[in-house]
């Protein structure tokens, strides 16, 4: 499929999940009152009656529509940090999570319900969203000075080793604040599960700006992702500068992860999934690769999100569970069909 | 045409000195092949040029100290190809050479309609244009070493720097390739450096040999001059004798030792 093709199509599954997730839900809305209300909503100008009923139109706009965003942007954002770890590591076995950034997170939310849970719900996301990108600062720098002392000459593996050490050892203190605080497990385990149901216009609003700088920065750097996949001496030989190229890259990818995670949750999969998805449909050239993750995984999350509040309506099961239970399976179909695994 | 000229450059790597004080020069248009045994150095005062390692010395690109060039501008006149480049295997090798590209992008910029023409161009000249969109994995060795030359080419470079080229191929490609570098230099004006394991075929194809035994010069000039059999005996400790073939190009040929000096009899 050429580029331009897979792009078009992605988009247009976007629109579709989006719409689905819009139109289905726990509150029985009449289809034809919801679609004018939505019609209404984005051409005023039109004037178009609907029947809608204010208690129903609160569902609509101030319940389903942000939650349908909120899951845009995160699943967005996962699969494009996704991605963008993948160039940088020339591995198509890392995720969003890497580096300490899924660790962070949950060491940082768990330190925030456990001691300061009497200060209100917000502070969780910004524990969160601080802890992931805390997590992925020691990684990397740990790793940069290790690499200084190491034969690995491009620094690329020892990175990712210091990555899963840090990874590790915040795990640990996560393990350990929490085994000191039993009555907090239930609430620490629901968010490392990861949840949209909190979903309003104002976390919308509060992830966005993150949201719209990290992506611009990912999809800016395809092309030099694409001369990394030569490696860095070679790299080098055509004039780039592999390091920075690498720094500004997991920048990006970290605060793209941090502000999804820090409304969502930890969700797997989706950062991983996802970018081979793209590859499968439109090559290797991270050109395409980025923007095709970004709105696959927009749309792949809208639909988990979707089943997450419906299967079991009115309880919600934990997207974290619907992303894995759809993710592992296709993620094995994915990887039947994948020629070459290495770079 | 671009003169490169090296003035006691010297690289340490790992507190080990591998090139040591070597001076050498090559005139626009001309090629330069550094031979000598394994270990020589010989690879690493070719990445030295290319301001991929860090060296001692001097290295002057038309009189212009390499140093104090960017990287970028480097880049845009010299193409390094090393020995074993890394091909991503689903590249296409129209978007594998269109990465020679990279010196002239801005940052931010993307490909346009300039750089379709120069990788066009590249692809046609080294006869790939027909494997334009085939995955780098699935081309043959021969077709996989034009696919990089194509890239190196891409990049409008003014010299060549080839660590090892015709390594993987066959004696027939490895004549192929060598032609088509050979057209590259007389028609583009474009200098060549490269390494070259096979004396002969070094012989046959730089017009100036310079010889590395453990980072030193040992012998530079004509291949008439260098390639002679007590010199390549004591550097390589190999046995071998020089004759004149038919194109009057010098021809290394080994020579075995009677058997009885190789089994060393209990």
């Amino acid at each position: 499929m050429s580029r331009r093709t897979a792009l078009g199509a992605a988009a247009a599954f976007l629109v579709v999940a989006a719409l689905v997730a819009a139109f289905v839900g726990a509150a029985d809305l009449n289809p034809l009152a919801t679609a004018a209300a939505l019609i209404d909503k984005a051409a005023p100008f039109l004037h178009l009656p609907t029947s809608l009923d204010p208690l129903d139109k609160a569902v609509l706009f101030q319940i389903r529509l942000p939650r349908v965003v909120l899951g845009a942007l995160v699943g967005g954002l996962l699969a494009l940090a996704g991605a963008g770890y993948q160039g940088v590591f020339r591995n198509p076995l890392v995720d969003s999570g890497m580096l300490g950034a899924s660790a962070g997170a949950g060491l940082g939310a768990t330190l925030a319900i456990v001691y300061l849970g009497g200060a209100g719900p917000q502070v969780v996301p910004v524990a969160a969203f601080v802890g992931s990108l805390t997590g992925v600062a020691v990684a990397y720098a740990t790793g940069a000075a290790a690499s200084r002392h190491t034969v690995l000459s491009d620094g690329v593996a020892t990175l990712l080793l210091a990555g899963i050490a840090v990874g590790s050892f915040l795990t640990a203190v996560q393990t350990f604040v929490l085994q000191r605080s039993s009555s907090d497990i239930q609430a620490v385990y629901s968010w490392l599960l990861g949840s949209l149901s909190a979903a309003s216009w104002q976390q919308v609003t509060t992830i966005l700006p993150y949201a719209v700088v990290s992506s611009a920065v990912l999809l800016l750097h395809g092309r030099h992702l694409d001369v990394l996949a030569v490696g860095d001496e070679e790299a080098r030989a055509l004039g780039m500068r592999p390091g920075l190229t690498r720094a500004i890259v997991v920048a990006a990818s970290a605060l793209a992860a941090a502000s999804a995670v820090s409304v969502s949750g930890l969700i797997g999969f989706v950062g991983i999934v996802i970018p081979h998805i793209a590859r499968r449909l439109a090559g290797p050239a991270y050109t395409g690769v980025l923007p095709l993750s970004l709105l696959i995984g927009a749309g792949f999350l809208v639909l988990a999100d979707t089943l997450a509040r419906t299967v079991l309506s009115p309880a919600e099961l934990p997207i974290g569970v619907v992303t894995a239970f759809v993710g592992a399976p296709a993620f094995v179909w994915v990887l039947r069909g994948t020629r070459h695994v290495g770079t | 045409m671009t003169d490169l000229t090296a003035v006691d450059v010297t690289v340490t790597l790992d507190r080990t000195q591998v090139v040591k004080a070597v001076s050498c020069t090559v005139k626009g248009g001309g090629w330069l092949a550094l031979i000598g045994p394994n270990g020589a150095g010989k690879s690493t005062l070719i990445r030295a040029m290319a301001g991929l390692v860090p060296y001692g010395g001097t290295i002057t690109l038309d009189a212009v100290d390499a140093k104090t060039m960017k990287g970028k501008e480097r880049a845009r006149t010299l193409a390094y190809v090393p020995q074993e480049p890394t091909l991503p295997p689903d590249l296409t090798v129209e978007q594998y050479v269109m990465l020679g590209r990279t010196p002239h992008l801005g940052y931010l910029a993307t490909p346009g309609r300039h750089d379709r023409e120069r990788v066009g161009a590249a692809m046609a000249r080294l006869d790939v244009t027909k494997f334009a969109k085939r995955p780098l994995a699935r081309l043959s060795g021969g077709e996989r070493q034009r696919a990089v030359l194509a890239r190196a080419l891409a990049g409008d470079p003014r010299a060549l720097l080839l660590d090892e080229p015709t390594s993987m191929l066959d004696v027939g490609h490895e004549q192929q390739v060598l032609e088509l570098v050979d057209g590259l230099r007389k028609d583009a004006g474009l200098t060549v450096v490269s390494t070259l394991h096979d004396l002969t075929v070094a012989g046959q194809y730089a017009d100036t040999l310079v010889m590395l035994d453990d980072g030193r010069v040992v012998a530079s000039g004509t291949p008439r001059t260098v390639l002679t059999a007590p010199l390549i005996e004591s550097v390589y400790a190999a046995r071998v004798n020089v004759i004149t073939g038919s194109d009057g190009h010098p021809v290394v040929a080994p020579v075995r030792r009677p058997t009885q000096e190789v089994h060393d009899q209990p």
